[in-house]
Parts: C-alpha cells; sequence; structure tokens
C-alpha cells in the first residue's frame, strides 16, 4: 500500500520527522553489567535487563520470547511513587505494536484491543497513536475502520494539547483528505462505467469537497507531498478546474520553502504536456529536472523535443542532455536513448559540439559503453541496442567522426566497430 | 523460642526509641504466636516475618502524634481508623521527625531485627543466605503489606516506607545489625565455639562441598584458621558496642579462608597454577591406586560452565521479576482511581501477551534450599571433586605433606583504614591475576555479594596470617599483577 509509505519519510524538518514513527526504529538500551549481587538490582535495573532481553528477541525475530518478557516489563507502567519520568508508555506502545504486527498468532482484533488503552495512556500521544492506528488498519486493507478511526481522532480535543499536537491533526486530516479522494475516485469509475446517477454525483462531489479542503491545507505546509498533490490534481483537472491544478503544481515544483522534488517537476512537466502548453513551457520544466536528476528516463523525451528544434542553442542543449543521460548506468541499455543519440549525430553539422562532448568522456566512455566483452552480450540480446551503439561508438571512436556516420553502411559498420574495441588480451575475438 | 527472642527486641527496640510505651504494649492484641518448636526448619521464617511487619505496622498504629509522650497502656487497634492522610497516624511524623536518626524502621531494618534474632539463637543460617531468601521470594519482603489485615490501609507517606523497590545490601542489613545490638545495649551475644554452624570451620565444609572442592581442603582451612586464631571464640562471637573489634561476617570469612587456601595451595599467578595441573595430572596417569588426584584445569572447566549457566538463568529471572502485586499502593484517595486503572491495564497487557508467548511454562519457585549447587559422586562423567586427592600437588618433606607451591603474593601489602574510605583494600579485576577473579566470583555467586568484600575478608587474613613476615618487612614474594 504505497499510500502512507511515501509520506513517512519526513514531511516536515527532521526534528519532527519523528513524530511520524518509522517501522524501522531500534531504541538504545543501557546495558547492565552482570553481577551477582541482587542489591545492585533495583527496579529500574531489572526492567532495563527486561529489555534488553526483549530487543534481542526482537531482532532475532523471535516474536513468542518478546512477548513473554514483554509481560514482566509493563509493570514499569505502575511506577507511580518516584518522581522519574515514566517514559514506559511510549516503549511499550512501540514494542506491543511491532510485536503484533509480526507474531503469527496476532491479529487485527488483538492489535486493537491493545491499541486502545495506549492512546489514553499518554494524552500527549494521542494523536500520533491514532495515526499509527490508522496506518496499521489501511496496511491491513481496512479502510472504511482507519476512515473512521481517522475521523475520530480529527474530533478529538484536550484543551492545550490540541494545539501543541497541530502537527499531528494535520496529518490525520491529510489523510482524511486522501481517504475521501479514494472514495470519490470509487464513484467516479462507477459513473464511467453505469453513466451519470444523480445520488452518485452528489457523493461524488460532497467527497470532493471534504478532500479538496484537507489536501489543499496539507500542501501548503513545506514538505514530500507527493501522493497528495497528485490526488489533489486529479479531482481539479476532472472538474476543469485548470488554473487551480496549475496553480497548485506550479508551488509544488517552484517554491523555495519545499525540498527539492523532482517528481513535482514531473507531475507539473506532465499536466503541462496534457493541456497542450507550449514547447517552451515545457523545456523550461524539463530543463530544471535536467539540472536536478540528469538520468531521469523523460531525458529521452526531452532530447526528442530539443532535437527538432529550430533555435541551434536548443539542439546544443539536446545533445548534452542525451549525453549526460547516458553517463548513468540506468540508461546504459536503453535502446532509445542510444537510438537519439545516433540519430541527432547523424543530423549535426557541427562537429565541434560532437567533439566537445566526447572530451570529457573519451577517457572512460569506452570501458563504460564499448568494451569487447559489452558489445558481444548486446549483440545477443538485443540487436536493436547493439546496433544504435555501434552507430554511435563507431561515430566517436573514429577518427573522421562524419566520414564513418555518412559513408559506411550497415553491417560493415558493425564490423568495422567490432573491429575498433579493444581486444582483451589472449582471447580470440 | 525465636518469636520470643524476636519479639523481645522488638519491644526493646520500641522502648529504647520511645515509640512506645514501658509496659508491655497492646501485645495481647494481635493474633496469637504461631508455636515453632526448637528445631527450626525454614519454612517458619515466613510466619516469623509477617508477625514482625504486622507487629510494626501495629505499633505505629498505637503511636501518639507526640513521640516522646510514654503513655499508659490504652488498648489499641482503634488506631487505623483516625488519619484519613495516613494510614499510620504517625506515617509522615514518623518520617520527618527522625531523618538523621539512623535507626529509623526501615525495611531493610527489619532484616537486621531478623539476623539479630538469628544470632542470638545461633541459628544455620548465614546472612547471605538469608538475603537469598528473600531475593527468591520465600521470606516475604517485597510487597509485605499484602498480607496486613483488612483495616489496615496504608497512605501517603506510609508508601515510602513500605514499597519496595532495591534489594537490601548485605552491607546495609549487617551494619544496620550492630548499630542496633548496641543501641537496644544487648549483652554479649551467646558463644560461636567450634561447633557451631557459623564457625569458619563448620561453614569451610559447606562452601568447599557447594564449590565442587576436594574434602581434603578442609584440613587446610582448618590450618589456617587455627593460625590466624579466626576461630577463637571471643574473635568470634558478638560483643555489642565493642568498637575495638571487627565486626564478623561469617559467610565472608569462611569464604575468604577457602581462597586464601587456594593461593596457598596454587599461587594462581595465572601460571603456575596451570603448570601444576599439568603435573598432577601426569602423576595421575600412573596413578591406579589411590582416588583420582585433584586437577584444577579439570575443576575450573565444571565450575566456569556452570557459572555461566548460573549467570544467565539469574538474569533472566532477574529480568522476569514481578515487583507489583494485585493490591496496589497509592498515595491518596485521589490517586487510586488511576493507580487501580493502571493496575488494569498492565494486568490486561499482561494477559494479552501471556498468551502470545507460547506454551511457556510459569517458573516454579524452587524449593527454599540451603546449598545453590549441588554435586554428586555418583555422576559418572566425573564432575564431582569432592573425593579427589590432593596429593597430586603436595609433596613430602620430613614426613609431612606439604604444598608444592612455595610462593604466595599478597593482595595487599597495607591495609586501608575501613572507617575512612569504606574498604580494607580496593579491588580492580584488572589489577589481579584471572583465576584469582574467577574464584572470587564464584564465592560472590555463592553469597551474593561484590567481590570487593571477599576480597577485603581475603587481606585481612592474609595480614593475619603473615602477620610475623610483614613486621620484618623482609623481602617477599608479593604485588598483584602488572
Amino acid at each position: 500500500n504505497k499510500m502512507y509509505c511515501e509520506v513517512i519519510k519526513a514531511p516536515w524538518s527532521s526534528n519532527s520527522g519523528r513524530a511520524v514513527v518509522c517501522n524501522n526504529w531500534l531504541f538504545a538500551v543501557s546495558s547492565v553489567c552482570s553481577s551477582f549481587c541482587e542489591s545492585k538490582f533495583n527496579f529500574k535495573k531489572c526492567k532495563e535487563l527486561c529489555l534488553s532481553f526483549i530487543q534481542d528477541a526482537m531482532l532475532q525475530k523471535q516474536w513468542k520470547r518478546a512477548a513473554e518478557f514483554l509481560t514482566f516489563y509493563v509493570e514499569s507502567l505502575e511506577k507511580d511513587f518516584s518522581r522519574e519520568p515514566v517514559g514506559a508508555s511510549e516503549i511499550i506502545w512501540r514494542i506491543g505494536s511491532e510485536i503484533l504486527r509480526h507474531h503469527p498468532d496476532s491479529s487485527v482484533k488483538e492489535f486493537n484491543t491493545f491499541i486502545e488503552p495506549m492512546k489514553t495512556l499518554s494524552v500527549k500521544r494521542y494523536l500520533k497513536v491514532c495515526l499509527e492506528h490508522a496506518f496499521y488498519l489501511l496496511h491491513n486493507g481496512l479502510i472504511d475502520e482507519a476512515y473512521q478511526n481517522l475521523s475520530l481522532a480529527e474530533s478529538w480535543r484536550f484543551g492545550e494539547q490540541t494545539v501543541i499536537q497541530d502537527k499531528e491533526l494535520k496529518l490525520i486530516q491529510a489523510y482524511l483528505g486522501l481517504l475521501d479522494y479514494y472514495k470519490w475516485s470509487k464513484q467516479k469509475n462507477i459513473l464511467l462505467e453505469h453513466g451519470k446517477y444523480l445520488s452518485v454525483e452528489q457523493e461524488m462531489h460532497s467527497c470532493f469537497r471534504k478532500a479538496a479542503v484537507n489536501l489543499k491545507e496539507i500542501i501548503k505546509i513545506p514538505g514530500v507531498w507527493d501522493q497528495f498533490v497528485k490526488c489533489y490534481v486529479d479531482m481539479l483537472e476532472f472538474y476543469g478546474d485548470h488554473n487551480e491544478a496549475r496553480q497548485v503544481l506550479n508551488e509544488y515544483a517552484y517554491n523555495p520553502k519545499f525540498p527539492a522534488n523532482p517528481n513535482a517537476h514531473v507531475y507539473l512537466y506532465q499536466f503541462l504536456k496534457r493541456h497542450g502548453e507550449s514547447k517552451k513551457s515545457l523545456i523550461s520544466v524539463l530543463k530544471i529536472l535536467h539540472d536536478i536528476v540528469p538520468s531521469h528516463e523523460l531525458m529521452i523525451d526531452f532530447n526528442t523535443m530539443l532535437q527538432k528544434s529550430k533555435k541551434r542553442k536548443r539542439r546544443r542543449l539536446g545533445l548534452e542532455v542525451i549525453f549526460t543521460a547516458l553517463d548513468y548506468a540506468g540508461c546504459k541499455e536503453n535502446v532509445k536513448a542510444w537510438s537519439c543519440l545516433a540519430r541527432q549525430m547523424k543530423q549535426i553539422k557541427h562537429l565541434a559540439w560532437i567533439k566537445q562532448e566526447w572530451n570529457s568522456r573519451k577517457d572512460w566512455w569506452p570501458a563504460f559503453h564499448f568494451s569487447h566483452y559489452l558489445a558481444k552480450k548486446n549483440w545477443q540480446e538485443n540487436e536493436s541496442l547493439s546496433y544504435e551503439k555501434a552507430l554511435v561508438g563507431g561515430c566517436v571512436l573514429s577518427e573522421n567522426h562524419q566520414q564513418f556516420g555518412k559513408k559506411v553502411k550497415i553491417v560493415t559498420s558493425l564490423a568495422a566497430f567490432f573491429e575498433m574495441l579493444p581486444k582483451p588480451s589472449g582471447v580470440s575475438g | 523460642m525465636k518469636d520470643e527472642v524476636l519479639w523481645n527486641f522488638w519491644r526493646c527496640y520500641l522502648q529504647k526509641t520511645k515509640q512506645a510505651y514501658c509496659d508491655r504494649p497492646a501485645g495481647e492484641t494481635v493474633k496469637p504466636l504461631s508455636v515453632c518448636d526448637s528445631s527450626t526448619d525454614v519454612d517458619s521464617d515466613p510466619e516469623r516475618l509477617s508477625l514482625l511487619y504486622s507487629s510494626l505496622s501495629e505499633s505505629e498504629g498505637d503511636l501518639q502524634t507526640d513521640c516522646s509522650f510514654v503513655s499508659s497502656t490504652s488498648k489499641v487497634s482503634e488506631s487505623t481508623s483516625v488519619h484519613s492522610r495516613s494510614g499510620s497516624v504517625d506515617g509522615s511524623l514518623y518520617l520527618m521527625k527522625n531523618p538523621k536518626e539512623k535507626l529509623r524502621m526501615t525495611m531493610p531494618m527489619t532484616l537486621s531485627f531478623c539476623y539479630m534474632a538469628l544470632l542470638w539463637v545461633r541459628e544455620t543460617m548465614t546472612l547471605s543466605e538469608l538475603l537469598r531468601f528473600v531475593f527468591e521470594g520465600h521470606i516475604p519482603y517485597l510487597n509485605v503489606f499484602q498480607h496486613f489485615p483488612e483495616k489496615m490501609k496504608l497512605r501517603g507517606p506510609d508508601i515510602k516506607i513500605f514499597c519496595v523497590e532495591s534489594w537490601p545490601s548485605y552491607e546495609e542489613v549487617f551494619n544496620k545489625m550492630h548499630e542496633l545490638a548496641a543501641f537496644l545495649d544487648l549483652p554479649r551475644f551467646p558463644d560461636i565455639t567450634d561447633s557451631c554452624f557459623l564457625h569458619p570451620d563448620m561453614l569451610c565444609m559447606k562452601y568447599l562441598m557447594e564449590a565442587n572442592l576436594p574434602d581434603e581442603m578442609h584440613n587446610w582451612t582448618c590450618r589456617v584458621v587455627k593460625k590466624t586464631c579466626i576461630g577463637e571464640v571471643d574473635f568470634l562471637t558478638l560483643v555489642p558496642g565493642n568498637k575495638s573489634t571487627r565486626k564478623v561476617k561469617y559467610d565472608v570469612l569462611a569464604a575468604a579462608v577457602i581462597v586464601v587456601v587456594l593461593k596457598l595451595l596454587f599461587l594462581l599467578d595465572d601460571k603456575y597454577e596451570w603448570l601444576l595441573s599439568d603435573f598432577a595430572q601426569e602423576r595421575n596417569k600412573n596413578n591406579k591406586e589411590d582416588g583420582p588426584y585433584f586437577e584444577l584445569k579439570k575443576w575450573y572447566k565444571v565450575l566456569k560452565c556452570t557459572l555461566d549457566v548460573e549467570q544467565k538463568k539469574l538474569d533472566e529471572r532477574r529480568a522476569k521479576y514481578l515487583w507489583r502485586c494485585e493490591k496496589p499502593l497509592f498515595y491518596s484517595a485521589k490517586k487510586k482511581s488511576k493507580v487501580l486503572k493502571r493496575r488494569q491495564i498492565v494486568v490486561n497487557l499482561q494477559n494479552q501477551f501471556g498468551k502470545l508467548s507460547g506454551s511457556v511454562k510459569p517458573a516454579e519457585k524452587p524449593n527454599p534450599s540451603s546449598f545453590q549447587l549441588s554435586w554428586s559422586e555418583e555422576n559418572t562423567d566425573g564432575s564431582c571433586f569432592h573425593g579427589h586427592s590432593l596429593k597430586g600437588i603436595l609433596q613430602e618433606k620430613r614426613g609431612l605433606l606439604t604444598a608444592m607451591n612455595p610462593r604466595y603474593w599478597l593482595c595487599t601489602l597495607k591495609l586501608c583504614n575501613e572507617k575512612l574510605c569504606g574498604h580494607l583494600a580496593h579491588y580492580g579485576e584488572a589489577d589481579f591475576p584471572q583465576s584469582y577473579h574467577f574464584v572470587l566470583r564464584l564465592f560472590s555467586f555463592l553469597l551474593r555479594i561484590e567481590p570487593s568484600y571477599i576480597h577485603d575478608e581475603v587481606c585481612m587474613i592474609e595480614h593475619k596470617l603473615f602477620n610475623k613476615k610483614l613486621r620484618k618487612k623482609t623481602k617477599y614474594k608479593t604485588g598483584p599483577r602488572k
């Protein structure tokens, strides 16, 4: 269930990122040195020792053993008499949740029974626990239950605490928005399949309104909200509110307060493309993407666009873009990328450009792309790839680039290409 | 009758601290004393102690707000109804008024009382055993208030007295006992003679058995005891208030004697003892008539294994220790509901995760036993060394069997002033040979005390043993390693 996983990667700054708990946390337990002297083992030390046993068991995925030791740990909740702050309730909540997630005999019902008292044990953590509970339910596919839980949590009021736990509250509302979108989306599918029904339309619209309010709110806060943005924009497009959609996407991509996020630019580009925007605007978006993620798969489209351009500067950029994309291992076997490069190399009249690009690459591209081993491999696995690479390779590796590209035919070009490759020592070609 | 002994001590204490009446307090209203026969067994201890605790609270209930007031013999029992804030009338006052007085009554103090009574009747139980029974739960200590009668309710500051969150330390109980004995102006305690259980000869025998060492070593321990005069009646018997004599920890003393004997026989410098063991092994090969010779290496392997297993068991037991009970303590009526709610949550969690623990049988409480480790000669794996002979490491000299080891190293050249720094010597694991550390660790396990206390006694014995040589200041092979 990809939805909530994305958000867990810190929407806020690093400090409060922990507010949304990661499933892979480990707590530091102080090591208690072994001694035979019982008087060294007071309540606190005994519980620390117990905790270390729990941790060991969990790390080894021995859930039954972890559960067993947890039963002895839980009385830490009762330490009321000293003035030491009780951290036990948070530990018990986290450990208990983890055990119940993995234990073979556990169930959703067990988890629910467990989590309710955890919510009330600490007022300061109430909303956090509610949110975690909702994630668990979503993870198990119980969307309606999750929705109910989140609604309940949203309506919680506790004086000052409500203000202090503002961030968790916003997250809860955001997820409610997401779940409202999900409902809306289901309605939409019904609509598309079965045609218009007034009741369905009305319900859809109410879901839309609820979702829009919450989603709009959360994406105002600097952070990574990919899923939320996509859902919001999807709804806006459906109802034809392109202006709002464009504004949202622009904000998401260009607001400097937001962390650099390649996806933001991708979404914007896709939107603009859908709505037939000018080449100029498309290019400006992709240019930024090229700066952030030069190996992105959209770079191929970008190059195609730039190749066709009448402006010299853009064509030059296109060459740079495609060369840079092929610098990365991701595009190594991408036939389309190679074919773009090959095509462009055949077309351009400016040898100097190719020389410029090749200059910084001549030392390592041969080993990276044009090794004997790779050539054989490509030839065996993917002939078109081999062909395209050969065209490029033949051009850059030979002395007279232009001549090679124009005159020599396919078959001989391949053979000649193979001839040019450095032979591995001791192996016949 | 121990009950009488304990009861008398208690009465004396109350008189001395002016907390109760000169006349016999309302003891008549207390529950009838359980009659014990003269042959005591361990099981009677819990009853004795609950008696003590209940009498403790009842007496506190007797207290007037003016501590120094000694009133007439008014019958009590209605005491508990008085204060709403504090169940015992004097709980808070008690804690406030006597902060400086060291002999304020606390949970560890109850054990001091018990130990004092045990010593008076020369019971076959050492302090370390008493404490071990407390740890193992055979003697009520942890949540003793569970056994109080209904009408006795603990509130407010009482909790600080009765809520136990740590185990009593040997030192604390021991020192308080001596202070108490002096405070109560008790006369000289009954003599500890060589037929008493607490005499080093007897205790050494017990510990040698438990440590799986040859019986023959007992001769050596007796010799050391005799040479250092620590078996003398006057040395062993407690005379309260006498500040010149050192207070005797019988169990630690006996353990230390054994350590000294081991050092005498094996040197324990991490080299010699292993060579000697190999030598004994060689001799063993040709040995057909006598029983097997004792080989330190074999013994070490067996004991090390055992200790590691016991360590793990202890750790698990400590991790699984439950400190709270069904009847929770709470500070006031206001907090009661919160505390009870918490208790309910805890119980629910225990049930829920208990079911998820799989089929784990609850650990059965072992019966109280005097011996923690037992070794049987019937075991064919040769893991029992009691019957082994020391001949393998002894040699004949002028018709006597003496140790082959000619050397000895002193743990410390000079003893510290115990009153100033609390110890006779300072023990650091890294400063001494590993073998020595192992031996200390073994007895540390048997007695459940820190190795440094045994080390202190070892130093003390060594200085007595080599007294003349030290005085002469002749060159002696000394030195902790390093």
